[in-house]
């Protein structure tokens, strides 16, 4: 049985949130992502949940840390300036592996920027936000219904990696109203639950693994008592900083992702079988550029989309592959030119990339991508 | 009477400070050792303020 | 049970001797700690013991509970998580002066205001240790400090005074000197159902001490036995007579306040249609 909704991109967030298990949120108001946290305040409640509204930024995100710890499904959610707040203890949340996921309703920045206008410039600081180097996964819908499924598959991936995920919205996506079919029961939707040791506590070491390079988690109060920290730590989860303690730890962090990019990394292709150019675009700028690869196919130019669903890790092998078979790639972003660098780093000069930018507030609008498009595919 | 844990001891003085009888001192590499133990009270002092867990008193 | 079988049961196997200086008082006021916990007869996985980052916070690894050494400053809202999360688990809080009241300032009086059940005790060393010796916001005026060469020119906060205001209802304060005492403030403080916290006097002979001339730990630590007086004490003293002394014991305690997460399980009862 389902149910057919209209609803916004941050509801249907709210909905997946519901039913991936979510029963913590902390969070702080900001525009235009308040409305997850007012919907969460009102539906967590009922299902058990936890809400609380801390004093800022950083304290949200201290607070899910400090739930994820006892064994719950956690939330925040933030825009552009909350978002580098927040940058701290996801570092944190990377160190110490904690799974979580972390709502990005971008808006245009630097500093207070236009609040209420969409963007898509926290693209680098999603991947580089914090200091040092770390690993995490961003995902990007284009759709309120794919708000919905990403919610479900961000918590499958922070607890199967134990990560923080980011699921890297736009005002656009999240502000926009469309029909959403929902199951009518939610208990039915498959979960995905959390590592747990297997040997006794004595034998526990908080962050031993097997070839999954991903540790078993145990909530507080289970009986394994363990230690959480930021600094470098060996397997034992107690600090230490030698030169191999360091490069251990740095290298699984980084594996137990990049081993597993066939799982992780998600890439749309519409109308590419044929194609000889192609879009690149993701979330909010994809929805114009869906039109506008019709458009040009209704004038007979053999283009197509590839939209990144997971947009980190980035999807090196599929954007390689592209950059064989098309003559010509467009990147399409509503930023100054930010994943375009990644893109031109993989495809190497193999053929050429042209970004289309828009930085001014409004989306571009289907005509003047095809127009873009005609420019630059000649 | 007064167990001492020297691996754990850094030589601060606190119980040498404290003690009411002049039992314990700081020897020269900076460790405490036991001077006096007869005069000993089993007060606790030391053992209360050792910042180290590094002396007991054994009643 | 007896002090070195406290710290046997207590403390995790292998860790000692711990990192902090000779003559450091963080050493007696994580005794305490176990001491209160041992007083209650908590059962260990029922403990989580939340630090931020300074000297003080490496407490937690040494201790055998569930223990997060969290971020600098950010020890409150990590406890804040944890308890709203799990109301069952006994959350202890151990921070350091400019961990507590500088970087994490506002987790501080927000946590208080909100009476979450959980029990600070802040270690009080008037410096920050670990960087070397900076004024924090708990170095008393015209103090020497790395930061503060000519002397401090800033006030100092009074840490009960401000968590009271802000909402903490139990506030209490001790030195390393009157370690007995100061385990017995944590054990009424856990016991407290409510935000409570428990300034720790303690002595930082290296970077505090030694650039004010204070002498040696011994001195540092009759300093406190002679400028620390019980409350009743205190407050018979005149204004004069007061000059360079403070109070400790338990300094504020209301009771019935509602404590936040039982006012949150009320209103998850609310939200399900119930009363």
């Amino acid at each position: 049985m389902s149910k057919i909704l209209l609803l916004q991109g941050n509801q249907a967030v709210v909905e997946g949130a519901i039913a991936a298990g979510v029963k913590f949120f902390g969070g702080y108001p900001i525009t235009p992502s308040t409305d997850v946290a007012e919907s969460l305040a009102e539906q967590l409640p009922r299902v058990g949940g936890k809400f609380i509204q801390m004093e800022d930024e950083i304290a949200s995100m201290g607070a899910i840390i400090g739930a994820a710890l006892t064994g719950k499904k956690v939330m925040t959610a933030t825009s552009g300036p909350g978002f580098s707040l927040k940058q701290e203890l996801i570092g944190y949340a990377c160190m110490a592996e904690i799974p979580l996921v972390i709502v990005n309703v971008q808006r245009v920045g630097p500093s207070t920027g236009q609040p209420t206008s969409p963007s898509q410039g926290d693209v680098m600081q999603a991947r580089w936000g914090t200091h040092g180097d770390h690993w995490l996964i961003a995902l990007t819908p284009a759709s309120v219904s794919e708000c919905f499924e990403l919610t479900l598959r961000a918590y499958a991936l922070s607890e199967k990696y134990r990560v923080p995920v980011i699921l890297l919205m736009d005002e656009i996506i999240g502000h926009m109203r469309e029909k959403i079919e929902l199951p009518e029961n939610y208990d039915e939707i498959p979960k995905v639950e959390r590592k747990l040791p297997t040997c006794p506590p004595e034998e526990f070491k908080a962050y031993a693994t097997d070839e999954s390079l991903v540790p078993a988690m145990p909530p507080f109060g289970s009986g394994y008592r363990w230690h959480v920290t930021g600094l470098v730590h060996d397997e034992t989860g107690f600090p230490k900083g030698t030169p191999a303690a360091t490069l251990s730890a740095t290298n699984r962090q980084h594996d137990k992702l990049y081993n597993n990019l066939d799982d992780i990394v998600e890439v749309e292709n519409y109308a590419m079988e044929d194609a000889e150019y192609a879009i690149v675009a993701y979330g909010g700028a994809a929805r114009a550029a869906y039109e506008a690869v019709d458009l040009a196919r209704a004038g007979g130019m053999k283009v197509g989309l590839v939209r990144p669903i997971t947009i980190w890790p980035f999807a090196e092998k599929q954007i390689k592959a592209l950059a064989s078979k098309v003559k010509h790639i467009m990147v399409h972003e509503l930023n100054y030119g930010q994943y375009v660098l990644e893109v031109e780093r993989v495809v190497k000069g193999a053929v050429p990339v042209t970004l289309f930018a828009k930085y001014d507030n409004d989306p571009a609008t289907p005509d003047a991508i095809l127009a873009e498009m005609k420019k630059a595919f000649k | 009477m007064l167990k001492i844990h020297i691996n754990r001891c850094k030589g601060c003085g606190i119980c040498v400070a404290l003690c009411p009888k002049k039992v314990l001192a700081v020897s020269e590499v900076e460790k405490v050792m036991i001077v006096n133990e007869k005069d000993c009270i089993k007060c606790g002092q030391c053992e209360i303020h050792c910042p180290d867990f590094a002396i007991f008193v054994e009643k | 049970m007896k002090m070195e079988e406290m710290i046997d049961t207590y403390f995790r196997p292998g860790r000692l001797p711990h990192i902090w200086c000779p003559g450091c008082g963080n050493g007696i006021v994580t005794g305490c700690i176990v001491k209160a916990i041992n007083k209650l007869d908590l059962q260990k996985d029922s403990v989580a013991v939340i630090s931020g980052i300074g000297c003080s916070s490496r407490a937690s690894g040494y201790l055998d509970f569930n223990t997060v050494h969290s971020a600098h400053g950010r020890a409150l809202p990590v406890a804040t998580g944890v308890k709203l999360a799990d109301p069952g688990l006994n959350v202890i809080v151990v921070t350091g002066d400019g961990d507590a009241s500088a970087i994490g300032g506002n987790h501080l009086i927000h946590a208080a205001r909100r009476n979450i059940d959980m029990t600070v005790v802040l270690y009080n060393n008037n410096i920050y240790g670990m960087t070397g010796g900076q004024y924090s916001p708990l170095t008393p005026e015209h103090s020497k400090a790395t930061t503060a060469p000519y002397g401090n020119v800033e006030k100092s906060f009074d840490i009960p005074t401000l968590v009271k205001a802000a909402g903490a209802t139990f506030v209490a304060r001790a030195t390393t000197f009157h370690a007995p005492l100061l385990a017995d403030l944590i054990a009424q403080g856990i016991a407290h159902k409510g935000f409570s916290l428990i300034e720790a006097i303690t002595a930082c002979p290296i970077s505090f001490g030694r650039q004010n001339k204070l002498g040696g730990p011994g001195d540092m630590i009759k300093w406190q036995r002679d400028h620390g007086l019980q409350l009743a004490a205190y407050e018979k003293l005149g204004e004069e007579q007061r000059a360079g002394k403070f109070p400790i014991g338990v300094l504020y305690k209301a009771e019935g306040v509602k404590e936040y997460t039982e006012a949150y399980d009320e209103l998850i009862v609310a939200a399900q249609g119930g009363k």
